[in-house]
């Protein structure tokens, strides 16, 4: 974006050749590190054919995987949708005791493993974890089983929607809102009136970011699965199993529909970028 | 337009969370039972073909439609796994250790490899070697392992049991070639493993390493799984050593008492793992390259299965827990070697 400003001034280190050089450099090794391993899963996925391709998506393993990733970053992403605003709502709009705080513990997921964050729940919920016995003495099942799937993801997800919303409805200020509440409307109203369409953007820029997250993740939902083919496997987990069965084409079937939500991400966040200028602070 | 942009985003994300109505788990119905099996890595193929024949058999004996769930990972992670929760109909592991801890945390009785025949074991297994096609190393025997320039492959026995099975293979050689010295047989063992440049977690993932990423000139693997691979992968890619000596591995399999009570499932878990040693099941375990328990199936099988001279755990080792408490414990003979 800066480039745009400062085009047409030359500075003295600018010289042709260290500015194609660089150039060269940056997309020779965009190339190696990004497009290439890319396109191989692509290659690799329709290495056996257009039929072997789709029957590995439409086998009934894949299909509970699919479904149980799309339950699990459903229920994730309303989760973190819900607590995203309730929290940017009370941080921006009210001061209280122990706010920075909570600003710090949002963050927490990125700073944990998501080893160890499966791992909490194995804590948890484990039979011999706190809750556990209880649990197991009402046949509640928690830990390898969707529940426990949904919970890990939503933990790893937690900071997405929070984190975009905070610092824009700080910069944003009260004024529009205590005018609306001035001229009588009700909170309601305020909300979906006023608060609502001016966060829109970033709202919607935090979901693409969660539900990407929350359809890719691996580590902690593997700590919490139990691995049973056709109930507590999700799509990455699928992926593994069958790359684990010498069954190459049909892994990389499986993992070419992430990197299809991958590519739709990109290309929804660039559009939201573009329509708002407001840019991620993260990958 | 600019809220007009918004709504029809709203409506693509609500287009995508759609399908999530309507996925609830299935109905139970008395007429069906479902299992799960917890299992190690390379069971995968066998427990495919088994499962089938077994649903069959159940449903023409008793009427009753039978689904079996799997899961499969390595042995030890799974033993874990099934302590923490994992509501397993029966278990399936690498060996007897990892069923030991299931016990322990009072799922399984103590006596459980008494309960069924050949100490629990429907079939056993071996360790060989798999090498590159032509095997330019010339490897036919463990000796050839310690040679300099020789790059093996295995993974951690901290993780995996395959991986133990083979440290303690190559150990019972060393001490039938050193007239029983544990040191000398401690200096074979070192040697191999700093001829061993990756550590993989998983047998299977040791597979990969050495099969499909093309690390390394020989793979310790289960002979099932040594098979599997060249049956999958290429006879004009890989070959099989048999050693001269070699440990018999016994995988042996245990209802989970505790989980079988409470779903109910103790009759039909129990024929599961029963049937296992009939001459139907016994056939599938040869077909998957496990030798079979059964004299009359071994003796149709009795080409693929070459001869070599097999001691077992308890002879050579006095059984997986003094095994495991000397050799793999932390601070153990393995820590000791790999760790310098």
């Amino acid at each position: 974006m800066s480039a745009a400003t400062s085009k047409g001034k030359v500075r003295a280190g600018d010289a042709p050749l260290v500015k194609w050089t660089l150039i060269i450099v940056a997309l020779a090794f965009m190339l190696v590190a990004l497009v290439l391993p890319l396109a191989s899963v692509f290659v690799e996925a329709f290495a056996k054919g257009w039929q072997v391709y789709l029957a590995s998506i439409r086998d009934p393993d894949a299909l509970s995987a699919i479904r149980l990733t799309l339950l699990a970053s459903g229920i994730a992403l309303t989760m973190n949708l819900l607590f995203g605003l309730a929290a940017a709502w009370a941080i921006s709009r009210f001061s209280f005791r122990g706010k920075n705080l909570l600003i710090s513990l949002i963050d927490l997921p990125l700073a944990v493993s998501p080893v160890v964050a499966g791992l909490i729940f194995v804590l948890l919920f484990g039979l011999h974890g706190w809750f556990g016995p209880w649990l197991d003495d009402h046949s509640v099942r928690i830990l390898f089983a969707v529940p426990g799937i949904v919970l890990a993801t939503i933990f790893v997800t937690f900071p997405f929607v929070a984190r975009e919303l905070i610092p824009f409805m700080q910069a944003q200020g009260t004024e529009e809102e205590e005018a609306a509440l001035v001229l009588g409307a009700s909170p309601w109203r305020m909300f979906f009136s006023i608060t609502l369409p001016n966060i829109r953007w970033s709202l919607l820029y935090g979901v693409i970011l969660c539900s990407a997250r929350a359809m890719g993740e691996f580590g902690a939902v593997s700590v919490v699965s139990g691995h049973i083919r056709g109930e507590t496997n999700t799509l990455p987990l699928h992926v593994e199993i069958l790359y684990n069965e010498y069954n190459f084409a049909a892994a990389f079937a499986v993992a070419s529909l992430l990197s299809l939500v991958a590519v739709v991400t990109l290309a929804v966040k660039k559009i939201i970028e573009d329509k708002t200028g407001i840019r991620g602070e993260k990958a | 337009m600019k809220t007009y942009g918004f709504r029809f985003a709203l409506a693509a994300i609500a287009l995508i969370l759609l399908p999530l109505i309507g996925c609830k788990p299935g109905a139970v119905s008395q007429k069906s039972v479902t299992l799960l099996n917890v299992s190690y890595d390379p069971t995968r193929e066998l427990y495919q073909d088994y499962n089938i024949a077994f649903a069959r058999y159940w449903k023409a004996k008793t009427g009753q439609d039978v689904t079996i769930n799997q899961s499969h990972g390595g042995s030890g992670k799974q033993a874990r796994s099934v302590i923490d929760g994992l509501p397993a109909d029966v278990v399936t592991l690498a060996l007897a250790y990892d069923i030991d801890a299931i016990s322990k945390s009072g799922q399984i009785p103590a006596n459980w490899q008494s309960r069924l025949p050949n100490n629990s074991t429907p079939y056993t297994s071996t360790i060989v070697f798999l090498v590159r096609a032509g095997n330019p190393k010339h490897i036919k025997d463990w000796n050839d392992l310690v040679k300099p320039g020789v790059a093996v492959i295995t993974p951690s026995p901290k993780t995996s049991g395959g991986a133990r099975w083979n440290y303690l293979a190559a150990w019972g050689y060393a001490l039938s070639q050193n007239h029983g010295d544990q040191g000398k047989a401690r200096q074979f063992v070192a040697q191999l493993y700093k001829n061993v440049p990756v550590l993989d977690s998983g047998a299977r993932g040791a597979t990969t390493t050495f099969a499909q990423r093309g690390i390394g000139d020989v793979l310790i693997a289960w002979e099932n799984e040594a098979y599997l691979a060249v049956k999958e992968l290429g006879k004009d890619k890989l070959e099989i050593v048999i050693p001269s000596r070699s440990i018999l591995a016994e995988p042996p399999v245990s209802v989970v008492d505790k989980v079988d009570e409470k779903r109910g499932t103790t009759e039909v878990a129990k024929a599961y793992l029963e049937y296992l040693y009939s001459d139907e099941g016994q056939e599938i375990a040869a077909r998957n390259y496990y030798r079979p328990r059964s004299q009359a199936i071994a003796a149709k099988y009795a080409s693929q299965f070459h001869e070599l001279t097999l001691f077992t755990i308890q002879d050579v080792f006095g059984g997986w827990q003094n095994a495991q408490k000397t050799h793999f414990a932390d601070g153990g003979v393995f820590d000791q070697i790999y760790g310098k």
